[in-house]
């Protein structure tokens, strides 16, 4: 096998333009991936690309470098907006799996347990990925095709997650289910990005739920219906069972696909409850 | 393209170094294999346990999953690296002497993940609270502490921990102090099983079954090694010089080193593949000449029960092992003329022992001798069973215990032993082998799954008339502990309860699955899950409080137990309820006070008892200790009761310091070791302190005896250490005992104390009637958690637990076992289950994180028991026993449902609310 640590993202695309050639980040998943087979494939680390791994802002717009790690996400100045990407950041594994895996690697690695992935189709993110022919910017729900399949080309490298400026007053929320505290793979999870409109109201909802299907899904029934309601009209009530038809969970040993399907619906009411009740509480 | 090897230079603990390797090799194996640094542990190599914690650039990071490229140009830090600066090496810093001071540390192996994660920090947060550190080490496993005693160690890391007591001499029984193993522990320097091989060792590659049940032809192996340089030599059960057959209970031996033609569980040895480790690592098993003919398997108990189904061994029609049985009075009569009675049927599931340490050791020829280090929890019998397959005589087979990461009763069986021995042997160099987590978890044993039918009835004022129970454990392929399951289960049923009928029935029953051995408690967490359930249901039934129910029936000495054996002392169990009493009626307050006000939260509170034989059942299950005065000086106690961190090589040394009238501090400890300490028997059924211990403690008397006899001093004569004399004080005289003037034994001994001590039991007969244990030791958990409606999730409280142990030789090592027992028992009830090619790793394997297990209170009781080493019995298994059932029983009082499968996981849990029609809880 080879190694490679490029600086640069032309000297990375010109790696990767050989086929066979596997890229990695953090490495969390790709280690516990390998089992018991010793290492053979050529390998592009981009974790020493320049400005990879950096997470900035331009006009409200924000661009999670690849190579920034959940520590990074966590640590950043970032609006409410992503406070439930804040959140889900800090139930991925433990410390030492926040410190060294990345957002993007959590993508690409596209398990439908990811807990990014809600909270970044929530707050609309795109994947911007380099090709040695140009970058193209593909909708987070486009770019995850399947249980572990993206659209990802041979010898194309993610360089970062966008997203465009979230509304003014917009907050984020995220909740978790597992059978333990912590290092858990999740049983489903939700995330929830409201934006406040005049008089107390929701101007939009946006709303996905995790490990319920082969890839996160937004409710986009229930984001309508909520358009409109009032932030302190008890917003959890108004998730019925229907809203909730997209989703299409199965059974595995973490859970029963009927249970997933019934929590769901719960942690859907409690993630948009517990996220309105934080906004009526910072506008009070 | 980078070469195959580079060089990579780093700061290592505060200095330089260059590691020549391959880029993407784990950091951990730079560390421990390159650079000798073992302190790093690797407990998963999938970043699900934190045991490799390092700090990179001062950040925590799992070193297993860091390519070695990577750390160029930046700082690592390891456990090694912590002390202090400028102090001196083996010194202890802050932290880590609180971790010793709190008892922290229990086997050991994931400490140095602790130690490094809580470095951090603390970096960061010098004066973390409780929940804080709960989160930042949440990432790290622990399956011996229970989590809280690490929480308080650095919590309470800001300040100097108080000075560990010293007690005098003959003082040291009860007290408090240090674990004396413990120092290696929180240094990072004890070897554990992976951490001694020899450089140059061979390595040792096991090739196993992906099938169930298969057939299978071995291929050309000539051709595979001959297109593999730097591999050695294959081997198959051909290659077996003695005997190919092993097992724990010589007349069930039944497990192959290396199958023969046919395998019955998936993980199955069929071959082992001996090389360079270069050449090793570069293998990839699937590679490996075998082809395979699956066979439909018997997964389950109800399919190997089947009529039709062909058994796995000639001799065991039916796929029966063992059945056991006790039976008193007439329970059929007794349960039709109750005034109440209820019944269920309750299931469990195979449970992984998850111990951080998966198996490991090396093997080294000497002449016609082969020594073997690796953890382990018997030595005496893996050098039985080792010499068998080696074909060699036991005395050819040296068998040294290393520091071992948790056992829990799987490494009572062998593991790596056979094929370490197999290579060092035939090869005549040293060999090596670790068990990676997925190999660990699909080749050593479980937890028996069981499916139990009980019925129990009481008069019309709550006492108890008759027990039935029946049930069937699943001992999967290979019979490993099952016939002591299936013996055990039967006198414990009951529970610790006066039943004047009972009959109880426990089958063994062989599936292509996993060999089901020895884990903590031995079937009786299982049977304890159906009995205290049934019980509270008994309670609810008759209408008493379901406290009362169990203080009322509570056996006490002078009573007949099931098999008819009267204790006549040391009987604790209604002083451990009685305990509970107050803090039960506090808890049921604030749990109806919590429920009034309403909410989807409801809390509930449960209790559940249990006692447990300390021993074999009816078997001989001696142990001997030694202890002996050196013509240096030097007292030195031949302590063979494996420490796997439940505190042995501390407890043995108090009670024989004690014994003999010396500081516990003059004590210098050789621990298990074939050659040098005397057999000590297995850690296993919570025998350690109570036999060892009281051969510990006939063996100090014996010394004494012999010190004294040198100046005829009397009995109460005092016994000071110093300077390479022992001062003997007689009343006003002294007299100085200069062992140099003795004469001394070729090992430079020269007056030998020691004690052999082997429980009295008698045989049960054909009903299970007579004395299958000399002693039991009792308890009551009570656990306060609350429920989540509508998603089933259940949160732990608090936990309570109160139990007799006799005398609590060292309560801070106790409450350890306490809340580490009770930590499993947690996962028991709430999460764990191992599922064959499905559960093979730590993250879709769950047993309990940090913020899974809640503060714990230990209530120490202390009926002394009329043997025991200064009235001490076991505690190991008592602890786990009671737990599982204690939730189950808050659960049903926080809602109404009924659960009747563990593990309760949140699925289980709303499908039982559900079930149970009463979504706003039942609380009673």
């Amino acid at each position: 096998m080879g190694y490679y640590s490029p600086r640069s993202l032309e000297d990375a695309l010109n790696l990767a333009a050989a086929p066979g050639r596997r890229i990695i980040a953090g490495g969390t998943d790709f280690y516990p991936a390998q089992g018991d087979r010793p290492l053979t494939d050529d390998v592009i680390d981009i974790t020493a690309i320049d400005g990879l791994r950096a997470i900035t802002a331009d006009n409200g717009a924000i661009r999670i470098g690849a190579a920034a790690t959940w520590t990074d996400l966590v640590d950043a100045p970032l609006p409410p907006a992503c406070d439930g990407l804040k959140m889900a950041a800090r139930e991925v594994g433990g410390v030492q799996i926040q410190n060294a895996a990345t957002v993007a690697g959590n993508l690409c690695n596209a398990s439908p347990a990811a807990d990014g992935v809600p909270p970044l189709l929530t707050l609309d993110a795109a994947v911007e990925v380099a090709a040695p022919g140009g970058r193209r910017t593909v909708p987070l729900a486009d770019f995850i095709t399947g249980n572990r399949r993206t659209v990802l080309a041979p010898g194309e490298i993610v360089t970062a997650i966008v997203l465009p400026a979230p509304a003014a007053g917009a907050r984020g929320h995220f909740v978790k289910l597992g059978a333990r505290r912590h290092l858990v793979i999740s049983i489903a999870m939700v995330a929830v990005v409201l934006e406040p409109g005049a008089g107390g109201t929701v101007a939009a909802a946006r709303i996905a739920v995790g490990a319920c299907s082969p890839v996160a899904r937004r409710l986009a029934d229930l984001e309508a219906d909520l358009a409109g309601a009032a932030l302190d009209g008890g917003l959890g009530a108004r998730v019925a069972e229907g809203h909730l038809a997209v989703l299409s969970p199965i059974d595995d040993i973490r859970a029963t696909a009927a249970y997933r399907r019934d929590a769901a619906r719960t942690l859907v009411a409690r993630c948009l409850d517990a996220c309105a009740a934080e906004m009526t509480e910072k506008t009070a | 393209m980078t070469p195959q090897q580079v060089p990579v230079r780093f700061t290592l603990n505060g200095r330089e170094v260059t590691a020549t390797v391959a880029p993407m090799r784990r950091l951990t194996k730079v560390l421990r294999d390159d650079l000798g640094l073992t302190g790093t542990k690797v407990g998963c190599d999938a970043g699900d346990c934190g045991a490799c914690t390092v700090l990179l650039d001062g950040e925590a990071v799992c070193a297993c999953l860091v390519p070695a490229a990577r750390v160029a140009g930046r700082t690592v830090t390891t456990v090694e690296g912590l002390g202090d600066a400028g102090a001196a090496d083996g010194a202890l810093n802050r932290l880590q002497r609180s971790f010793l001071r709190h008892g922290a540390a229990q086997c050991g192996i994931c400490t140095p993940g602790m130690l490094v994660t809580a470095t951090a920090l603390l970096a960061r947060n010098p004066s973390p609270s409780e929940a804080e550190v709960e989160t930042a080490l949440g990432g790290v496993l622990c399956r011996c502490t229970g989590y809280r005693k690490i929480i308080t160690a650095v919590v309470e890391a800001g300040a100097e921990p108080a000075a560990a007591p010293a007690p005098a001499a003959g003082a040291a029984v009860g007290s408090r102090i240090d674990r004396l193993d413990g120092g290696p522990k929180v240094l990072g320097t004890d070897r554990f099983g992976d951490d001694g091989a020899p450089a140059g060792a061979v390595a040792v590659r096991v090739i196993r079954s992906p099938h169930p049940h298969a057939t299978f032809r071995i291929g050309d192996t000539e051709a595979f090694l001959a297109a593999r340089p730097g591999l050695l030599r294959v081997y198959t059960a051909a290659d077996v010089p003695g005997s190919n057959t092993f097992g724990v209970l010589p007349p069930f031996a039944d497990q192959p080193v290396f199958a023969e033609g046919l395998v019955r569980f998936r993980g199955e040895a069929v071959a082992m593949v001996a090389g360079e480790t270069e050449a090793i690592e570069a293998l990839d098993p699937a590679d490996f000449p075998v082809t395979w003919a699956p066979l439909p398997a018997l997964t389950d108990m109800a399919a190997a029960l089947a009529e039709d189904s062909a058994p796995l061994h000639p001799g065991r029609p039916g796929n029966l092992l063992v059945s056991g049985l006790v039976h008193k009075g007439d329970p059929a009569a007794a349960l039709a003329a109750a005034a109440f009675t209820v019944e269920g049927a309750f299931e469990t599931g195979f449970v992984e022992h998850a111990y951080v340490e998966p198996e490991a050791g090396y093997a080294v020829r000497t002449g016609d001798r082969l020594e073997i280090r690796a953890c382990t929890q018997a030595p005496y019998m893996d050098r039985d069973d080792v010499a068998a397959i080696l074909g060699l005589e036991k005395e050819a087979v040296r068998i040294v215990a290393t520091a071992t990461g948790g056992g829990f009763g799987s490494k009572l069986d062998l593991s790596v032993q056979p094929y370490i021995a197999l290579a060092a042997w035939t090869l005549g160099r040293p060999a090596r082998l670790a068990y990676s987590r997925p190999e660990s978890m699909m080749s050593t044993t479980k937890r028996h799954p069981a499916r139990m039918a009980m019925r129990v009835g009481a008069d019309a004022e709550g006492r108890l008339l008759a027990v039935t129970f029946e049930g069937d454990f699943n001992t999967g392929a290979y019979a490993s502990w099952g016939p002591t399951v299936a013996n055990r289960v039967p006198v414990h049923a009951s529970g610790p309860y006066v039943v004047p009928h009972y009959r109880a029935v426990a089958r063994a029953v062989h599936t292509h699955a996993p060999p089901s051995g020895a884990f903590r408690g031995f079937g009786v967490p299982q049977s304890t899950i159906a009995q205290e359930s049934l019980y509270d249901e008994l309670a609810d039934a008759v209408g008493m409080d379901r406290l009362d129910f169990r203080i009322v029936n509570a056996l006490t000495a002078g009573q007949p137990t099931g098999t008819g054996q009267v204790l006549s002392a040391g009987v604790g169990f209604r002083e451990c309820l009685e305990a509970l009493r107050p803090r039960w009626e506090r808890a049921r307050r604030e749990a109806a006070a919590a429920n009034a006000a309403g909410g989807r939260q409801r809390r509930g509170v449960g209790v559940a008892g249990m006692w447990y034989g300390c021993g074999n059942t009816s078997l001989p299950n001696p142990s001997t200790i030694k202890v002996g005065l050196h013509r240096d000086g030097r007292l030195v106690l031949f302590q063979g009761a494996v420490d796997i961190g439940q505190g042995a090589n501390t407890v043995i040394a108090q009670i024989c310091a004690d014994a003999l009238g010396v500081d516990v501090a003059d004590l210098e400890i050789v621990q298990a070791d074939t050659d040098r300490t005397p057999d000590a028997g297995k850690t296993s059924a919570s025998r350690q302190t109570f036999v060892s211990g009281k051969a510990a403690e006939l063996a100090g008397r014996d010394l004494r005896a012999a010190i004294l006899r040198q100046t005829n001093a009397a009995e109460d004569a005092r016994l000071d250490v110093r300077g390479g004399t022992v001062v003997v004080l007689d009343g006003g005289a002294e007299h100085a005992v200069d062992p140099a003037a003795l004469a001394a034994d070729g090992d430079g001994f020269v007056l030998m104390g020691e004690g052999t001590f082997d429980p009295p039991t008698q045989p049960l007969d054909a009903n299970g009637q007579g004395v299958p244990y000399a002693t039991y030791g009792y308890g009551a958990h009570m656990v306060e958690l609350e429920v989540d409606l509508d998603l089933g999730t259940v949160n732990l409280l608090k936990l309570t637990a109160a139990h007799d142990v006799g005398r609590a030789i060292n309560p801070t090592l106790l409450e350890g076992q306490i809340e580490g027992g009770a930590a499993q028992g947690i996962g028991l009830a709430l999460m764990e289950e191992y599922l064959p090619g499905r559960s093979e790793n730590l993250h879709d394997y769950l047993i309990p994180t940090f913020g899974d297990v809640p503060p714990v209170e230990s209530i120490i009781v202390e009926d002394a028991d009329p043997l025991g080493p200064y009235g001490a019995k076991g505690i190991g298994e008592q602890a786990l026993i009671p737990t599982a059932p204690a939730i189950l029983n808050a659960i049903r009082d926080a809602t109404g449902a009924r659960i009747r499968r563990v593990p309760a996981t949140p699925d289980q849990v709303r499908a039982a609310i559900l079930a149970a029609g009463n979504e706003g809880g039942g609380h009673a």
